[in-house]
C-alpha cells in the first residue's frame, strides 16, 4: 500500500511521517507521536475524549485521516500549558473537581477553549450546548461546567490586564 | 477500528476531481468533512476502492442570495450555514437544522453538500431540502446537472448523483413575503441521529390562507421523503391546530417506519403527526411574521 508523506506542526513542533492513507488522525498522534493525552473512547465520533484542534477549530480526532491534515496545525492536550503554568482551563477543572476518572477531561479542555475562543463570556446554557459533543460518565456536569465558568473568568481578567481594558460581557 | 485500506488523492481543482472521478469511474469516493463517510469506512460498511479529498478544491463554499435562490456552496460546512448573515436574518428554517445536525466538532467541519450526497436515511438536510422544493447542482465532465431534490433521494444511501458527478450546489428558493419554515426534530439525546424529524415550508396567500405547503420528513422511511399527501390537505386552507392534525395525520399515514432502537412502528408513526404538527405550528407562525 503506498504511503503519503505528510508534514503536521503539532503543538508548535513540525512533525513529519510516511502514513498509510488510513491511519486516523487520533492514532497518529497516540502511536506515531506518542502524543498519548488525547483519547479514543467511543470511536464513533460520538463521545468526543479524542478532540483536539485543527487549524484552531475542535475537531474529533478519530473521524479525521492524518492525511487530511497535512499541512495543518494541530493543538493536543500536550500543547496547552504554558511551563510550569497549568492553562487556565487545565487549574480550573483541578480546582473544580471538574473530572473523576479523567478519561473525557482532555477532549474536555480542548473542546472548552474553542468554546472560550469563540465566546469568550458563554451563559450556562451556551457552556451546555459547546460541550454537546462531549460525553463524561461521571460528574453529571456541574463541576465541568463550573470548572469552565472559572476559567473563562481567568481568561477576561488576563485579557483586560494584558489589553488596559474592560471586556465587553457577552 | 481500523478502516480497511484505500487509496487517497487530494486534486488541486474540481477539474482533476472530474478526471479523475472519470478515470476511476465507480471505484472513488468523495471525500469532504469526512464525519459521515469515515464511520461507515470504519465499521467497514463502505470499503470504496478511492478517497479522493476535497480539501484543496476552493470556490466551493460561499453562500449567497440570487432573485431566485438562496445558493449554498456544497463545502460550506454547517457552521458557515449558521452563521452567514442572510440565513440569519431570513431563512430561520435553516437555523433550526443547522442547531442541531451532530454537535460542535461536527458542525465545525462537515459539509451540506457532503451530507446530502450521504443521503443517510436519518440525517437533517433533506427534510429541509424536500419541503423547500429545492435544487441539487451536480458536475462532470460532460456539464452540469440542476436535480430538483424531489428526484434525488431515491433510497437508502442513494441518490441520483452519478460515479462521475461531484455535487457543487444547493439552491433553494428565495424566501418571499408571507413565507415561512421550522423544523421539529425528536432526538434521543443531543446530537443523536433523528427519530423522527419534519421540515415544514408554508406561504400564505391573501385572507391568511395557505398558498403552498411543503414538507419533508426524515427518518421515518428507506429515504427521506416529501408528505405530499399532507400538502394537498393544507393548500387552499386556513391555517388550524384541526387542519395541522389532519395533515401530521396524512403524512405519518405515507411514513413507512422501521422498529428499532429508537421506538417501534407505533410509536414513530404517531411521533411523525406530532413532528408534523409542531413545524407546522411555528412554520405558519414565521410566516404571519414575515409579511
Amino acid at each position: 500500500m503506498t504511503t503519503h508523506h505528510i508534514t503536521v506542526t503539532v503543538n508548535g513542533e513540525v512533525r513529519e511521517a510516511d502514513v498509510e492513507p488510513r491511519l486516523l488522525l487520533v492514532h497518529f498522534l497516540r502511536d506515531t507521536l506518542g502524543l498519548t493525552g488525547t483519547h479514543v473512547g467511543c470511536d464513533t465520533s460520538n463521545c468526543g475524549a479524542c478532540t483536539v484542534h485543527i487549524d484552531g477549530e475542535s475537531a474529533k480526532s478519530c473521524t479525521r485521516l492524518a492525511v487530511q491534515v497535512d499541512g495543518c496545525q494541530i493543538k493536543t492536550i500536550e500543547g496547552m500549558a504554558d511551563e510550569p503554568h497549568l492553562h487556565p482551563l487545565q487549574q480550573a477543572f483541578w480546582d473544580q473537581h471538574g473530572l473523576q476518572c479523567g478519561f473525557c477531561t482532555p477532549g474536555m479542555i480542548m473542546q472548552a477553549a474553542w468554546l472560550l475562543g469563540q465566546n469568550a463570556d458563554p451563559s450556562e446554557t451556551e457552556i451546555r450546548e459547546g460541550i454537546s459533543g462531549n460525553l463524561c460518565r461521571c460528574t453529571g456536569y456541574v463541576n465541568i461546567v463550573k470548572s469552565i465558568q472559572q476559567a473563562a473568568a481567568e481568561m477576561r481578567a488576563a485579557a483586560a490586564t494584558q489589553t488596559g481594558a474592560p471586556v465587553a460581557a457577552g | 477500528m481500523i478502516p480497511g485500506q484505500f487509496e487517497y488523492v487530494r486534486p488541486a481543482d474540481l477539474t482533476e476531481a472530474l478526471r479523475i472521478l472519470k478515470d476511476r469511474e465507480g471505484e472513488a469516493k468523495l471525500l469532504s468533512g469526512g464525519y459521515s463517510l469515515l464511520p461507515l469506512i470504519k465499521l467497514r460498511l463502505a470499503q470504496p476502492a478511492l478517497l479522493v479529498d476535497l480539501r484543496d478544491v476552493t470556490g466551493l463554499d460561499a453562500i449567497s442570495e440570487t432573485d431566485d435562490d438562496l445558493r449554498i456552496g456544497a463545502r460550506a460546512t454547517h457552521r458557515q450555514v449558521h452563521e452567514a448573515a442572510v440565513v440569519r436574518d431570513h431563512y430561520p428554517l435553516l437555523r433550526d437544522v443547522t442547531a442541531v445536525i451532530g454537535d460542535p466538532q461536527v458542525r465545525n467541519w462537515g459539509t451540506i453538500g457532503g451530507s446530502v450526497a450521504h443521503a443517510d436515511p436519518a440525517s437533517d438536510w433533506p427534510a429541509v431540502l424536500l419541503a423547500t422544493r429545492a435544487t441539487i447542482v451536480c458536475r462532470s465532465q460532460a456539464g452540469e446537472r440542476v436535480i430538483a431534490a424531489r428526484d434525488f433521494f431515491l433510497d437508502t444511501f442513494t441518490t441520483a448523483i452519478e460515479p462521475t458527478e461531484v455535487l457543487t450546489e444547493i439552491r433553494i428558493p428565495r424566501r418571499p413575503r408571507g413565507a415561512g419554515g421550522a423544523y421539529a426534530k425528536l432526538e434521543r439525546k443531543v446530537g443523536d441521529f433523528a427519530t423522527v424529524a419534519v421540515a415544514s415550508m408554508i406561504v400564505l396567500g391573501a385572507g391568511g390562507r395557505i398558498e403552498r405547503a411543503g414538507i419533508g420528513l426524515t427518518a421515518v422511511a428507506e429515504a427521506p421523503f416529501a408528505a405530499t399527501d399532507a400538502e394537498a390537505v393544507l393548500v387552499g386552507n386556513a391555517p388550524s391546530e384541526e387542519l395541522f392534525r389532519r395533515a401530521g395525520a396524512a403524512a405519518a399515514a405515507q411514513s413507512r417506519p422501521a422498529g428499532d432502537v429508537r421506538g417501534p412502528i407505533e410509536y414513530k408513526r404517531a411521533m411523525a403527526t406530532e413532528l408534523t404538527v409542531r413545524s407546522l405550528r411555528s412554520a405558519v407562525d414565521r410566516a404571519r411574521a414575515y409579511a
